[in-house]
């Protein structure tokens, strides 16, 4: 066969296998199609990237998220609803990524979430136009490589691929340090709310001293710094705009909640951007999103309206605890540690939990005893119901609507169960 | 009666959560009504004075970093000569020994307070539950998760903190089937959890060292027996994890799962 040929059947035998998957009623069926058709063709996914504009999005936070901003973003321009291939479900490496450029046109722009540990593999084997780094922390510690590691993996990896421009965080000295030998950057001041895993600088080994008193300036010694922005988040009595350095502003009026969702979607615009897309009309389509697979939507559980929330490690429960802050509802925390959780709940001590003190706190999930433990330490009063829709009843009695939060899977059955 | 407890330099060695055990000594204390204040000592600065110095775990390359300001700053081992405590977990338990692996592949001198030597393991990396039964035998059962690749081996000026059920502790192979090491006041271990918060009468044990390391120096009266807390949250959380370490695990992962919700509702103090 020639690799074409072999190609276009590993493609058939990925569709056919994710349409079985899927009437089998066993899930999307994307990562097992997808895995079919990497073993018919190793390069499988060099052949489906070929002759289309792929960008891809990277970071420990906010990739899903992302994702589907810019998706929304680039659809208008591309034939409407469903003409950008994506990753929709979140299956994040190679053969998730194999899965989303099956279906579809062969040329059809394409949106990928990559795992943090797959972009070098990504960009070799998709040549993308533009690649969005979020943020670096620390996750699942138990199954992932350290952060600093990451970080000098995407610096050599992108240093290598001249195609690409990078869009990137400015506000994280890991990401500047992922970015540093790209040839193309655009940089994001797309901010830092946590910052323990950004104090060791990855040039030098040094420290990394951040301005005090609101400033976004950070320098080490070495004089590795924050570079000059070109686009920051912005706000003021009217709103939240995207300023840019020629003096160009847009506004950032999205239906999903957070500073750290519009930080994403200025991201995404000055992705869509570079693909020639107007980032105040990139904004705009933005702004139709509600929800993000169930992110931020507000379901009924057993009689309670319960706003669903998904936060998978310290940086990204430091984001949501700001989020839920200024509310007084009840709050359920869910965790589990499953695999795909990581089996370690150790960082539920990097977590400060101290800011649900007043609130109605309810701990469940399968590891709700180690939160119950970190609850008491921060001196936070809580009740502990280990199944989560039970927890999510007794926290309704308080009346008015409830703030769930859950780790990966406790999130994704509550989403799923209810 | 008052203590000081300092987190030694959580940028480089927090990665694990284990700032969590600074939390738990300063919380017990001040439950039992003992002035207790809580030091966060960055590496940029001298380390503090303090009663209880807790170091925690970190990546490789920060590891180095703290062992190396640790030696020219010569403060941890001042305080520890003159009595203090010192709760070194994983990264941190290596570099309070007598040398340790960096990155590179070479040893680095440690801080020579325990003597325990560490290199980097052959075999795949220790990830995973830990259950292990301390030869103190004033200490119950200890419950932790390590994640680390090195094998240590506890020298004759320091004993092993526990013996070994589940998991690895100081590594595998002879004479390697324990876990931590303990001489005086200084204590290292490779469980994470954070360790005091999964194992409450460990804790306890320290803050006891720490009250009498404070009154000896200061020229005070030796404290008092520690008081009695209500630890029951941490009782059911080492219940489960003592169940799902040992080997009738499944069957009770499947007890907690299909248990009623009425009966798994437990208010708190
Ligand atoms: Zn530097």
């Amino acid at each position: 066969m020639s690799p074409g040929i072999r190609s276009s059947a590993a493609a058939v035998a990925t569709r056919a296998v994710n349409t079985a998957v899927r009437r089998v009623g066993r899930g999307s069926g994307t990562v097992a199609g997808g895995r079919v058709g990497l073993r018919l063709d190793p390069s499988l996914l060099e052949h489906l990237g070929a002759g289309r504009r792929t960008l891809l999005v990277t970071g420990t936070n906010g990739k899903t998220t992302t994702t589907r901003l810019l998706v929304a973003a680039l659809e208008p321009a591309c034939g409407g609803p469903g003409s950008v291939a994506t990753n929709a479900t979140g299956s994040n490496m190679p053969a998730g990524h194999v899965a989303a450029l099956a279906t579809g046109r062969r040329d059809a722009t394409a949106v990928l979430e990559v795992d943090e540990g797959y972009l070098a593999e990504a960009l070799v084997a998709l040549d993308p136009v533009v690649s969005v780094l979020l943020n670096l922390s620390r996750d699942q510690l138990d199954r992932t490589s350290e952060v600093r590691m990451l970080s000098g993996r995407w610096r050599s990896a992108l240093g290598a691929a001249e195609h690409t421009w990078v869009v990137a965080n400015a506000d994280d000295p890991l990401v500047v340090w992922a970015a540093g030998e790209a040839s193309r950057v655009r940089w994001v001041a797309a901010g830092l709310g946590w910052r323990a895993d950004a104090v060791g600088c990855p040039a030098c080994e040094g420290r990394i001293t951040f301005e005090e008193g609101g400033g976004d300036g950070w320098v080490c010694r070495c004089g590795f710094s924050r570079p000059v922005v070109d686009v920051s988040v912005e706000r003021d009595g009217a709103g939240t705009w995207a300023v840019w350095r020629d003096g160009r502003r847009a506004r950032v009026a999205l239906g999903i909640p957070g500073k750290f969702n519009a930080s994403n979607a200025v991201m995404a615009a000055e992705a869509a951007g570079i693909t020639g897309v107007d980032a105040g009309a990139a904004l705009r389509a933005m702004g139709e999103l509600e929800s993000v697979g169930g992110r931020f939507s507000i379901k009924d559980v057993k009689g309670v309206p319960t706003r669903l929330l998904l936060a998978k490690n310290p940086a990204g429960w430091h984001e949501l605890l700001e989020l839920v802050g200024d509310d007084t509802g009840s709050v359920v925390v869910a965790i589990n540690a499953r695999l795909a959780d990581g089996r370690d709940p150790s960082w539920l001590w990097d977590v400060d939990f101290e800011r649900l003190g007043g609130r109605h706190v309810v701990a469940t999930g399968e590891r709700c005893l180690d939160l119950a433990v970190r609850l008491r330490y921060a001196q936070v009063p809580h009740l502990t119901v280990r199944q989560p829709e039970a927890a999510v009843a007794i926290a309704g009695q308080h009346g008015g609507r409830v703030d769930f939060i859950g780790n990966y899977t406790a999130f994704a059955e509550l989403l799923g169960r209810s | 009666m008052s203590l000081v407890v300092v987190v030694v330099y959580p940028e480089l060695l927090g990665t694990y959560g284990d700032g969590g055990n600074g939390v738990v000594l300063w919380r017990r204390a001040r439950w039992r009504g003992i002035r207790s204040e809580l030091l966060m000592a960055s590496s940029d600065q001298p380390l503090p004075d303090g009663d209880v110095y807790c170091l925690g775990g970190g990546e490789d390359g920060p590891q180095v970093q703290a062992a190396a300001a640790l030696r020219s700053d010569g403060r941890l081992q001042g305080a520890a000569d003159e009595g203090a405590v010192v709760l070194a977990v994983c990264a941190g338990y290596q570099i309070i020994g007598t040398s340790f692996p960096g990155a590179d592949g070479e040893q680095h001198p440690g801080v020579g307070l325990l003597d325990v030597a560490t290199v980097k393991g052959q075999g795949p990396r220790a990830v995973g539950e830990v259950l292990a039964g301390p030869f103190d035998p004033g200490l119950p059962f200890l419950t932790g998760f390590e994640n680390h690749s090195g094998v240590t081996t506890v020298g004759p000026g320091a004993s092993p903190l526990a013996a070994v059920q589940v998991g690895s502790g100081n590594g595998v192979g002879p004479g390697h089937l324990t876990e931590g090491a303990v001489s005086g006041r200084v204590m290292g271990t490779y469980l994470h959890g954070p360790v005091l918060a999964r194992n409450p009468a460990l804790a306890d044990l320290l803050l006891d060292w720490g009250l009498k390391g404070a009154a000896e120096r200061r020229g005070q009266e030796l404290p008092t027996p520690l008081a009695v807390l209500d630890d029951a949250e941490e009782e059911a959380l080492r219940a489960e994890r003592l169940a799902s370490g040992s080997p009738g695990r499944r069957r009770s992962r499947r007890r907690h799962r299909t248990a009623p919700a009425g009966d798994d509702l437990r208010g708190v103090p």
